[in-house]
């Protein structure tokens, strides 16, 4: 008996995907009396002269009924003599493209359903695009509504041509061609009188005999690649590292590197599951113990005979999924593996149209839009490329703010920054300097609402440090906004680099020696997370905490007074959020202290 | 030993362990719920499998609506001692105490005692991610469902903003207040349980082996007469059979099957050659098309 397969379906709008799933599992006597009951009850509801609908064992959301469209991946379990199923049913309409891409990370194989009377039309290459950005390598054509075209040959011999030809130019390694009827089931499971002409294997006979699993020799016999969920530790004198095996197998007393440390020990013992082992292999959930003390936690991995990519950029494919739009620049959380970690898609490259594979130059992407991204993150990270190895080329970028998965991608290549880049050295360095002025450059960053009163401590902490001798500078709006940076607005792009812009000035005046005081709202904690990767240890964070109600009370500039009646967009606390601060150096309220009260903490905490 | 490697019911079981584990490394506060039937006595030995020789690193939780067979409970009460696991055990005790039960209370007695005690429990403890032993081949619209999903605050699903789920790439970020449900099983079929269960010598409540008890017949369904606290409709008398159950729930609410299958092989044989799927035997699904869709909106499980 084969192993488990699991396939997806996919194709445009009214293609028949349901109904041909639905049709198998019929034929194939696969349903349970009551889901059949249940079918027949419900086709008796809401369909055509009494006739089984067998759409009906697909759809299963009320929404969808009611809609009359599949707006979900719904999964269905079969067993033949031969082999078990997992067929992913998936969405065709053009809103829903990433409950597809859902569907086509999960399969090994996809049915592409193609309406003979309409042809490949622009979804039918989307879906095709999508399952091969999600690593599909196996294809079957199911050229559907064969009835309605005469069951003429020529026409399906056409469409297939026309499929093998993409299909091929992207990852496919096999592709199927079978002319189908989906509601009278020919071909499907099993061989058609009306059209004799075909010569091949029926759609379920087909599926039950391809190879197109994970589990492939040359998959076991390849090096190893652990990534490591988690750390085990049941008592004080057993350390076990805790993970599936993603590719190769592992012996006891192999030796194995940890990445991306690079530190090597033994293997001393495995665990499969619960039970001791000489050796595992591919697909296996192990708890390994090694034969020393190595520093080893979630994220790492551990290989053997591989040497994945060690790197802190590389470029990828990206299918974008969120309604908001894909803005370069901004931080996002990349998970790859079991190593999730601060990441920025640097540019859009370009974006591939879905028709022809084409590359069109873009700036940002829009959802259900593919294009190809450079991304950087904030460490090195353990990876390969999606073709080489599915858990460690494939990932997901999460918004920091709402939580959603906002894209999904697959690595192409590295692109070996950090060994690229070189700084400059130069003979004096930021210390030196530093030393000069008898001082420790800083730069205390204050946060906080419009009259909140950072301005008014910056400027009383400066006066305070003048008169110690401390060589300083403040950065705000004035100096700022109408220099440096009067190229920019208030969108949410300009926002990010508003604030990068001024980090990266920080640092520079760190560097010069200088302590330096900022000034700005900087409302969102990712802005303020980015400044600190920016300036470094030298960043401290002081979160001036007024209230919005003493601070809308005194409102010196009358902002909150416009703001109240919509003279000014985004303005915080009113139409923008103000995020507080999860990891500030200091809070201080200047409606609880004196200024003099707060420069005094200000001087104890940092100048002391 | 070389273990086999592909066999269907090693790959559920691995993408099974590596669900727990991802869960058990990225949520702040997990919970196993433990409802004491197959799929749970199937999920507790998973977790025993995936952390081991840690025990499983969160406890496991029971709603008990205190109309459970018997049976259940103690069997219950020794896994948790035999395997060393944190049990906890929470009842709407405010419902109890007003009197609400099986037979006069209808669809709101699953409402009150099982979908709010459980929002009440997960509340209480402040869980932010709790398994579940859900399985899309068991309705329809859990065939649609995510395996990690999203419940708002008020614990609701929505099946319209389902977060995509790419690879094994689980995204677990919770903003306050929000949960998330996790199943494991999700792509495990009833087959592929009793299966498991057979290969791994998975122990169960003896109320699945069939045994003379108690019961009546019921509107096509064999209940039986677990305690004292048992009512009866007009005509019902009580007649020794030989008969086990599929699933196991509240004794008044669960249907039972006539059988002569005591050992688990028979077991097996005998659930592999029935062709009813076993949500028959639960009264409650039968009450409206697309029942469940609309409990799990409301935060059923």
């Amino acid at each position: 008996m084969k192993g488990l397969l699991k396939f997806i379906t996919c194709g445009s709008v009214d293609d028949g995907k349901s109904t041909l799933i639905g049709h198998m599992l019929y034929d194939a006597k696969l349903l349970f009396t009551d889901q059949q009951k249940t079918l027949e009850l419900d086709s008796r509801l809401g369909s055509r002269d009494g006739q089984l609908d067998y759409s009906l064992l697909l759809d299963g959301l009320m929404a969808e009924r009611e809609q009359g469209i599949t707006i979900d991946v719904a999964y269905r379990f079969f067993t033949t003599e031969r082999r078990s199923f997992i067929v992913a049913d998936c969405p065709g309409h053009e809103q829903y493209t990433r409950n597809m891409a859902v569907g086509a990370s999960f399969a090994d194989l996809a049915i592409v359903l193609v309406d003979a009377t309409k042809g490949m039309l622009t979804q039918t290459r989307r879906h095709l695009r999508i399952c091969a950005l999600m690593g599909i390598r196996h294809f079957v054509l199911a050229v559907n509504k064969m009835d309605l075209v005469s069951y003429d040959r020529r026409i399906f011999e056409e469409i297939s041509s026309e499929f093998k030809g993409l299909a091929f130019s992207l990852t496919a390694e096999s592709v199927m061609a079978i002319p189908v009827c989906a509601t009278d089931g020919d071909n499907v499971t099993g061989a058609s009188k009306r059209m004799a002409w075909y010569k091949g294997r029926s759609l379920l006979k087909y599926l039950e005999e391809i190879d197109a699993g994970d589990e492939d020799a040359a998959s076991v016999n390849d090096g190893l690649i652990m990534p490591i969920q988690r750390v085990c530790r049941p008592n004080h004198t057993f350390r076990g590292f805790q993970g599936q095996i993603e590719s190769g197998s592992i012996s006891v007393n192999d030796e194995v590197t940890v990445l991306p440390g690079g530190e090597k020990a033994l293997v001393k013992v495995i665990y499969c599951a619960d039970k001791t082992a000489d050796r595992a292999t591919l697909g296996q959930p192990v708890t390994l113990s090694l034969d020393r003390e190595v520093d080893v936690s979630r994220g790492n991995v551990l290989v053997k005979g591989k040497e994945p990519e060690i790197s802190s950029a590389f470029t990828a494919v990206l299918l974008w999924m969120d309604s908001e739009e894909l803005v370069s620049g901004k931080h996002y959380l990349l998970k790859c593996g079991t190593k999730t970690l601060p990441a920025t898609v640097m540019s859009v490259k370009h974006r591939i149209d879905i028709n022809n594979g084409k590359h069109v130059s873009a700036d940002k992407l829009f959802k259900n839009e593919i294009g190809e991204c450079d991304i950087l993150l904030n460490e090195n990270m353990v990876f390969t490329s999606l073709a080489d190895n599915k858990a460690l080329g494939g990932f997901i970028l999460i918004d920091r703010l709402s939580n959603m998965t906002s894209a999904c991608g697959a690595i192409k290549h590295s692109l070996r920054r950090s060994t690229n880049i070189v700084w400059s050295d130069t003979d004096i360095t930021g210390a030196m300097r530093a030393e000069l002025m008898k001082q420790e450059p800083l730069t205390i960053w204050f946060t906080g609402l419009s009259g909140a009163g950072k301005t008014v401590l910056a400027n009383a902490l400066e006066k305070r440090l003048y008169a110690l001798g401390k060589h300083t500078m403040i950065l705000d709006g004035d100096n700022i906004r109408h220099g440096l940076n009067r190229n920019l607005g208030f969108k949410e792009v300009d926002r990010i680099e508003n604030i990068r812009r001024i980090a990266e000035v920080s640092k520079l005046m760190n560097d010069a020696g200088l302590i330096v005081l900022t000034s700005f709202i900087s409302p969102h904690e990712e802005q303020r997370d980015n400044a600190r990767r920016i300036i470094g240890e030298s960043f401290k964070l002081v979160h001036v905490s007024t209230s919005m109600a003493i601070c809308e009370s005194r409102d010196v500039k009358g902002l909150y007074a416009k703001a109240r009646r919509g003279e000014i967009p985004n303005f915080t606390g009113i139409t923008d959020v103000y995020e507080v601060p999860g990891k500030a150096d200091l809070t201080v309220d200047t409606a609880e202290l004196s200024i003099d009260e707060a420069v005094e903490i200000l001087m104890k905490k940092f100048f002391t | 030993m070389i273990p086999s490697q592909n066999s269907h019911l090693d790959a559920l079981e691995a993408e099974a362990i590596y669900i727990m584990r991802e869960v058990a490394a990225e949520c702040e506060r997990p919970v196993m719920l433990y409802s004491i039937g197959k799929d749970s006595s199937v999920m507790l030995h998973l977790a025993m499998k995936a952390f081991y020789p840690e025990k499983p690193p969160f406890p496991f939780l029971h709603i008990d609506t205190t109309w459970k067979f018997r049976e259940m409970i103690s069997f219950r009460d020794r896994k948790a001692q035999e395997l060393g696991i944190e049990m906890l055990v929470y009842t709407n005790v405010e419902a109890q105490k007003q009197g609400v039960n099986p037979f006069d209370h209808g669809a709101a007695y699953t409402d009150i005692m099982k979908t709010q005690a459980l929002k009440d429990a997960l509340d209480k403890y402040k869980f932010t991610a709790a398994f579940g032993g859900g399985r899309r081949d068991e309705e329809k619209s859990r065939a649609k469902e995510r395996i990690f999903s999203f419940r708002n605050s008020a614990h609701a699903w929505d099946p319209k903003n389902q977060r995509p789920e790419m690879w094994k790439l689980y995204n677990t970020r919770l903003k306050e207040g929000e949960s998330m449900r996790v199943f494991p099983i999700s792509n495990w079929t009833e087959k592929d349980i009793w299966q498991y269960i057979q290969r791994e010598k998975i122990d169960i409540v003896p109320l699945y082996f069939a045994a003379e008890r108690p019961i009546v017949y019921r509107d096509g369904n064999i209940i039986m007469v677990d305690d004292e606290r048992m009512r009866f409709n007009e005509g019902e008398e009580i007649e020794y059979k030989k008969v086990r159950f599929r699933t196991l729930g509240c004794y008044p609410l669960t249907g039972g099957c006539e059988s002569e299958a005591v050992t688990l092989d028979e077991i097996v044989a005998e659930t592999l050659a029935v062709i009813t799927s076993e949500r028959t035997s639960r009264v409650i699904d039968h009450e409206a098309l697309g029942s469940m869709e609309k409990r799990k909106r409301e935060g059923y499980f």
